[in-house]
């Protein structure tokens, strides 16, 4: 396994650090590729939405944030604003929807997707309006001093992004596969018209899944804002990423989301590390790896390769 | 006043150039492209370098600046044969951003993210122009922009331009006419990346000098909205809705009141243009309205039953 001369260590460490992007770029993916898979196309201000709710979260959390209240006081209050975030992203992503999306469903492709851009530019600059640029720190609700374990340390955020990934993305698969409503999802992305046919509420399943989309991009978003604090543009490269993440693992497809996120995440890291590039350049490695795929298996790692017909 | 007045006639200018060549990209052959920018700063940071270091003469840098940003839209381009609109988009998006990553780390030849100053200005009949002479920098970037006017009114109204827009139609009739559509979209990007080239060579030997922010995403959007707002596909209406962006992101500093509007309001009004125009007037305050046989037909269908 040493193949790169990494020591076994590092190795170890590396694997988490990876892991724990993975999980983020996959919270975030999934959006894309539920959106992507119901409407064709992609919502371009999917990473804006995630930085309102993580906004929301955020101020949420500020102002009732106390520590001589005591711990499980802080932990309250952190998972509330968690659902804060949540709730504010999903409103928010079906407002977008309602307004700048609908109209637009049977306009030409250009058409909704520079409506998006056009919705990406207004939230985040609207947001550095009211929050200012300047970035705030979103304090974290535990004592967050690394463990080693095995010659690598590792953080408790870190393990709680794994957990909480873990938790959001069995939960949904097995809400798209098991449920009633995620049939009627998958019916919906399969044919809209029929769908309709069989009774299925197309608009209200739309209205979900950007709902579901944007409210698991706001978990991603407070998660990131531990780490990295909040500012107005947060959510740019990050859904960048997500994006590409998503197109490797086959857009429209839910394990592809997942699976392409954790895949970035590890080539992110162990690229910087095998390549020996500086960090500014860490970016271009999911660019890179963007262009390739399209260029070799567009439909993605777990998509069919699907020709069009007329 | 008046020299800030002329200021805008050039920045006008120098916009009008690139976003006429986009409006060739994304108006005629329907490819949405999102790094305009992108080969502005390949073509105004390979003017800056070849003047600054190999000391080379304006012209001859402008035109080997074209040249070299057509190259990397060939290579953008390649990947668009087998992409389509939003894939697309995002490749070139991504494409813009490793341009600026680039830039902003190889800083043996483009000193990072200082920028490089102290470009010449062009010579031109034995006299080097500064800064200061706006007239005749209107001159030569307006001669510019009727050429360029000329040039792209040439192609469109050609055999060229008539398969450029049955690719952005439908690709695979046109291909089943016997277009060869690859052929024709690499084209596309050469043509849109080589003005975008000339016009970064201007921008940066007015400027006297390049920073690599400058050509940040922001501003492959701003020129995507001056192509969207005039209406895409129409030359003249892409000219008219540089105007009006310029004029518009310009104006609080005409007026004095720039220190009273934040700087946001200017890119969410952007953000405006984009949403409402495709919403109630996707064809552009100039265009026309495409004659639509479906709902002709619907309509004729509609009297015979009455």
């Amino acid at each position: 396994m040493n193949l790169f001369n990494i020591p076994s260590n590092e190795l170890l460490q590396h694997l988490i650090n990876g892991l724990t992007l993975g999980a983020i770029y996959s919270l975030i993916a999934l959006g894309y590729t539920m959106v992507y898979g119901i409407l064709k196309f992609i919502n371009f201000a999917h990473g804006e939405i995630l930085m309102a709710g993580t906004y929301a979260g955020y101020y949420f959390y500020f102002f009732l944030y106390d520590p001589s209240k005591g711990a499980a006081y802080t932990i309250g209050i952190f998972i509330a604003a968690l659902f804060i975030a949540m709730i504010a992203s999903a409103f928010l992503g079906v407002l977008i929807e309602k307004i700048a999306y609908k109209p637009l469903r049977k306009a030409p492709r250009l058409a909704p997707l520079l409506s998006a851009i056009g919705v990406s530019i207004i939230l985040a600059n609207l947001a550095a309006m009211f929050f200012g640029t300047k970035s705030k720190k979103f304090e974290y609700p535990f004592d967050n001093s690394s463990m080693q374990i095995g010659g690598s340390s590792i953080t408790p955020n870190q393990i709680m992004i794994l957990a909480v990934g873990l938790i959001m993305m069995t939960g949904l698969k097995l809400f798209v596969d098991r449920s009633r409503l995620g049939k009627a999802m998958r019916a919906t992305s399969q044919n809209q018209p029929v769908a309709a046919l069989m009774g299925i509420n197309v608009n209200l399943i739309i209205s979900m899944t950007f709902a579901i989309g944007s409210a698991l991009a706001a978990v991603a978003g407070v998660l990131i804002a531990l780490e990295y604090k909040v500012y107005p543009t947060m959510g740019t490269m990050a859904g960048l990423k997500a994006f590409i993440a998503a197109v490797v693992g086959g857009i429209g497809n839910i394990s592809g989301a997942m699976l392409g996120g954790i895949l970035l995440g590890l080539l992110e890291t162990f690229g910087v590390v095998i390549l020996g590039i500086p960090q500014g350049l860490k970016d271009t490695i999911a660019f890179s790896v963007l262009i390739l795929i399209l260029l070799l298996r567009p439909s993605g790692i777990l998509m069919k390769n699907i020709r069009e017909k007329v | 006043m008046l020299n800030f007045v002329l200021l805008i006639f050039i920045y006008i200018g120098i916009y009008a150039i690139a976003s006429l060549g986009l409006n060739l990209i994304v108006g005629y052959t329907g490819l949405l492209s999102l790094c305009q920018a992108g080969f502005l700063a390949i073509g105004a940071y390979t003017t800056a370098v070849l003047m600054t270091t190999c000391h080379m003469g304006f012209w001859e840098s402008m035109i080997i600046s074209g040249f070299i940003a057509s190259l990397f839209g060939i290579l953008i381009g390649i990947p668009t044969l087998r992409l389509k609109g939003d894939y697309l988009a995002i490749a070139t998006l991504g494409f813009g951003e490793i341009v600026k990553n680039i830039i902003l780390n190889w800083d043996s030849v483009t000193k990072g993210p200082m920028g490089i100053n102290g470009i010449p200005g062009p010579s031109i009949f034995g006299t080097t122009l500064s800064s200061m002479d706006k007239p005749e920098w209107i001159a030569i970037i307006w001669i510019g922009v009727a050429l360029t006017y000329y040039f792209i009114r040439r192609i469109v109204r050609s055999r060229v331009g008539r398969a450029l827009e049955a690719i952005r139609e439908d690709e695979i009739a046109a291909s089943s006419m016997g277009i060869n559509t690859a052929k024709y979209k690499i084209g596309a990007f050469t043509t849109g990346a080589f003005l975008a080239g000339i016009a970064g060579s201007l921008f940066a030997a007015f400027n006297q000098s390049v920073a690599p922010l400058t050509f940040d995403f922001m501003m492959s959007i701003m020129i995507l909205c001056m192509a969207v707002l005039g209406g895409l596909g129409n030359s003249f209406a892409t000219i008219i809705g540089t105007i009006i962006i310029v004029l518009a992101s310009e104006l609080p500093r005409l007026l004095g009141i720039s220190h009273i509007i934040p700087p946001q309001l200017n890119q969410i009004l952007f953000g405006f243009i984009l949403v409402f125009m495709m919403i109630y007037r996707p064809q552009g305050i100039i265009g026309r309205i495409k004659l639509n046989y479906a709902k002709i037909l619907k309509d004729e269908i509609l009297d015979l039953e009455k």
